[in-house]
């Protein structure tokens, strides 16, 4: 066996990638050719480390080195440094780490600290396109031990007895629906995996096929005994090229292996996997939407029941769970029901990874234990607002949630509490918001989204978004009335009333929401015809002041040529003619430009 | 989004078209297997006229109605050839809270393109993505496949220039 006596993790997930994180590879690697040290020294690429905001990530170990925003020509510094002189290079270590002469953990930091990490536990720590670094971290155990030693029976129950909901937004006890599915008459019967993760700007479950594809691919190997199927199906968006990739890798290696296939582990059990492509369309995310798809038709739900278990895919009973319930799996068999259920709170087990961004310092993936306030996540986790801009709102659950105002950052993160505020724990997006959003504003932006999204083959989602959108629009343009405000939250109730699938149903949440916790801001735009945060254009102007120092900058970066004015006097804006692109306020170095 | 029938002429060459007829071959006769021939046959061609569609459903047996039903449906088929040069630019929430909308106004202007539609030229196309998934730069553009991130939207008109 070689000896290796240093790792260089290098951080692949998409947000590194997108950062240039595969070209420092190629340079650690040159680097280390270039001193001989090759092989000593190896370089790994791993998954999510989480805080994407200082990505591409490296962390060299045995030390633990943490470097952030390194860049490829630094390499040369990380190898000639670090590896062959054993000095650490300080100026690329994540500042939070640095404490005066001493390098504190990671674990000690204030992202990591109150993080629990369960269905991310191998991401940033393995190699995900090598099926040995998995099972030398139990993987495949919990497989081997189901087929070999218990009964479908026992596997269920003890699914249900750790309390695990679905991860996926709806909250529905995973054992159940494996029960349920258990229970139909043996015969051809399916297992699914929804990995089309539709929320803009979530990325929970891109980041666990990323990072350990492999913990995917045994829970539903496990989920395939306990009902009695043969076949998988992996759901994957298209638009997640490294994740559609490691999952085709993975699922080779596994067959290889015998991990998938024929008689697996020598019993009469035998499961084979098949990715499909989904191609962007938001409702493929509900599960009827998603199995049709799959059929190779136009994603349109249908009515249920008969429900997936009873009758799914291609008219067979199924199972469909989301990648993070998936990847809770193999965990809950290693150490028991009992050790999951010690998570979390009494009717929300184990954790949630949730996917912070927006306006907050700490960008990226974080797992927390289920009960965690909403102020650890934002204050402590993700390190409050950048430029000391106050908190004001954080919106889960996506286009199908809703928003946590800034009064109620006390609250516990659990479905029920959630769900009671007007929330919902949905699949893991969350937008931090400050005070320069406007949520009128983030409402039309998420009936855009459905209004888009929307299949078209119910009617009341059909055209009751396309109506909730025009008023929003006609509230941001300045023309509301206040009977409006009441038309809206009529129409709201009305499409979740009677819209047939989980789309329309929850398309109208970020209105209500909004209305509920924001109502003074609808009214502002509608009575005072102002938008408080300056962001609606047909409500807002901008001016210069008096302390405009007439170097011209303003008036030669305006697109439209709206401001005029002599050098070194004070300059005007032509508000006829300004087009509120804001181009003179990022360009005025004196301060001297205001949105009003 | 202008995704109805394209007015640019269908240039496709006899070596596409083998390839086509290997990806139908392959696929027939499986359980869904539009969808994947749809994607396939879009990497060969760049995008789906209806020279293409029919042959799809030619080739597998089923009416050209259901797969344009299925072409129409999904935002990742397109029925318009693309630029030479695509320009993304995400307006997931990430993005949107922070300001990926002045962004793509700014890009807009520029390339005097909106969203969804190709320059005149066929120079460029841009479209509005639904996040690609790089939250943490924030917001974020991808040009003919490079990644540009945390932006404001002065950096636009340096970062397109290198593409002119």
């Amino acid at each position: 066996m070689e000896l290796v006596r240093s790792h260089i993790l290098v951080c692949a997930g998409t947000g590194c990638s997108s950062s240039g994180s595969a070209k420092i590879i190629a340079s650690l690697e040159d680097e280390l050719r270039a001193v001989h040290l090759e092989k000593e020294v190896r370089v790994i690429k791993t998954g999510c480390f989480g805080l994407c905001a200082l990505g591409p990530i490296v962390v060299v170990y045995p030390e633990g080195s943490f470097y952030s925003r390194v860049t490829p020509s630094d390499a040369e510094e990380i190898v000639r440094e670090h590896i062959l002189k054993g000095r650490v290079v300080r100026r690329l270590l994540y500042q939070e780490t640095v404490q005066g002469n001493e390098i504190k953990s990671l674990n000690e930091t204030g992202f990591y600290k109150k993080q629990l990490r369960i269905a991310l536990r191998n991401c940033g720590v393995i190699n995900p396109e090598v099926i040995d670094e998995y099972i030398a971290f139990d993987g495949y155990q919990a497989l081997s031990h189901a087929l070999t030693e218990r009964t479908p029976a026992e596997i269920i129950e003890t699914i249900k007895s750790s309390g695990l909901r679905g991860r996926g937004g709806g909250g529905f006890p995973t054992g159940l629906k494996w029960e349920f599915a258990f229970k139909q008459p043996p015969g051809q019967k399916y297992v699914c995996c929804n990995a089309d993760e539709g929320d803009p700007g979530a990325f929970m479950d891109r980041s666990i096929l990323e990072g350990d594809p492999h913990s995917v691919i045994e829970a539903m190997a496990v989920a395939g005994y306990c009902i009695g199927a043969n076949q998988g199906y992996i759901y994957v968006r298209a638009e997640y090229p490294i994740a559609v990739e490691r999952l085709k890798i993975a699922i080779a290696q596994a067959k290889e292996y015998g991990l998938l296939g024929e008689n697996i582990f020598g019993s009469d059990f035998s499961f084979d996997l098949e990715i499909r492509l989904g191609a962007g369309a938001f409702v493929c995310g509900e599960e009827t939407a998603l199995m049709t798809s799959i059929e190779g038709h136009r994603g349109e739900p249908r009515p249920r029941p008969p429900f997936p278990a009873v009758k799914g895919l291609f008219g067979k009973p199924t199972i469909l769970n989301n990648v993070e319930t998936y990847a809770n799996i193999p965990w809950i068999l290693n150490n028991g029901a009992e050790a999951f259920r010690a998570i979390g709170t009494e009717r929300s087990a184990g954790t949630k990874v949730f996917a912070l961004g927006g306006k907050i310092v700490n960008t990226g993936l974080v797992e927390i234990p289920m009960g965690t306030t909403m102020r650890e996540v934002v204050e402590e986790i993700g390190g409050g607002c950048p430029n000391g801009k106050a908190f004001k709102a954080a919106q889960t659950g996506g286009p199908s949630g809703g928003c946590i105002p800034a009064s109620m950052i006390d609250t516990p993160i659990e479905y029920d509490t959630l769900t009671a505020i007007g929330s919902m724990m949905g699949s893991g997006g969350m937008i931090i918001m400050d005070e320069d959003n406007c949520m009128v504003d983030i409402a039309k932006y998420f009936l855009d989204f459905t209004v888009d999204e929307s299949c078209g083959k119910c009617t009341p989602c059909r055209i009751g978004t396309k109506r909730l959108y025009q008023i929003l629009d006609k509230i941001t343009n300045g023309q509301g009335t206040m009977e409006d405000l009441d038309l809206l939250e009529e129409l709201c109730y009305h499409i979740k009333g009677s819209s047939l699938c989980g789309l329309g149903q929850t398309a109208p949440n970020p209105v209500l929401s909004t209305l509920r916790h924001f109502r003074h801001e609808y009214e502002a735009h509608v009575r005072d015809r102002k938008c408080p945060a300056h962001v609606c254009k047909a409500l807002m102007q901008y001016n210069i002041l008096e302390n405009c120092r007439g170097c011209t900058a303003c008036a030669r970066v305006c697109p439209v040529s709206a401001i005029s004015g002599k050098v070194k006097e004070v300059h005007v804006i032509d508000q006829d003619k300004c087009i509120k692109c804001g181009a003179c306020l990022e360009k005025c170095k004196f301060s001297a430009i205001v949105k009003e | 989004m202008p995704n109805t029938k394209t007015v640019v002429p269908f240039t496709g060459t006899a070596e596409q078209e083998q390839r086509l007829m290997d990806v139908i071959a392959r696929h027939k006769g499986q359980s869904g297997a539009t969808m994947p021939v749809l994607q396939e046959a879009q990497a060969i061609y760049g995008y789906l006229p209806e020279e293409v569609q029919i042959k799809v459903a030619e080739g597998l047996g089923i009416s050209l109605s259901e797969v344009y039903g299925i072409a129409s449906f999904y935002t990742q088929f397109s029925l318009n050839p693309k630029g030479q040069i695509e320009v993304n630019v995400c307006l997931g929430t990430a993005c949107y809270v922070k300001g990926a909308g002045e962004i793509l106004a700014r890009i807009e202007r520029k390339l005097g393109c909106k969203a969804g539609a190709v320059t005149p030229d066929g120079k460029f196309s841009v479209d509005a993505t639904r996040c690609i998934g790089a939250c943490g730069l924030a917001p974020v553009i991808v040009v003919d496949g490079d990644v540009y991130g945390r932006l404001v939207p002065d950096d636009v008109d340096a970062i397109l220039d290198k593409y002119l």
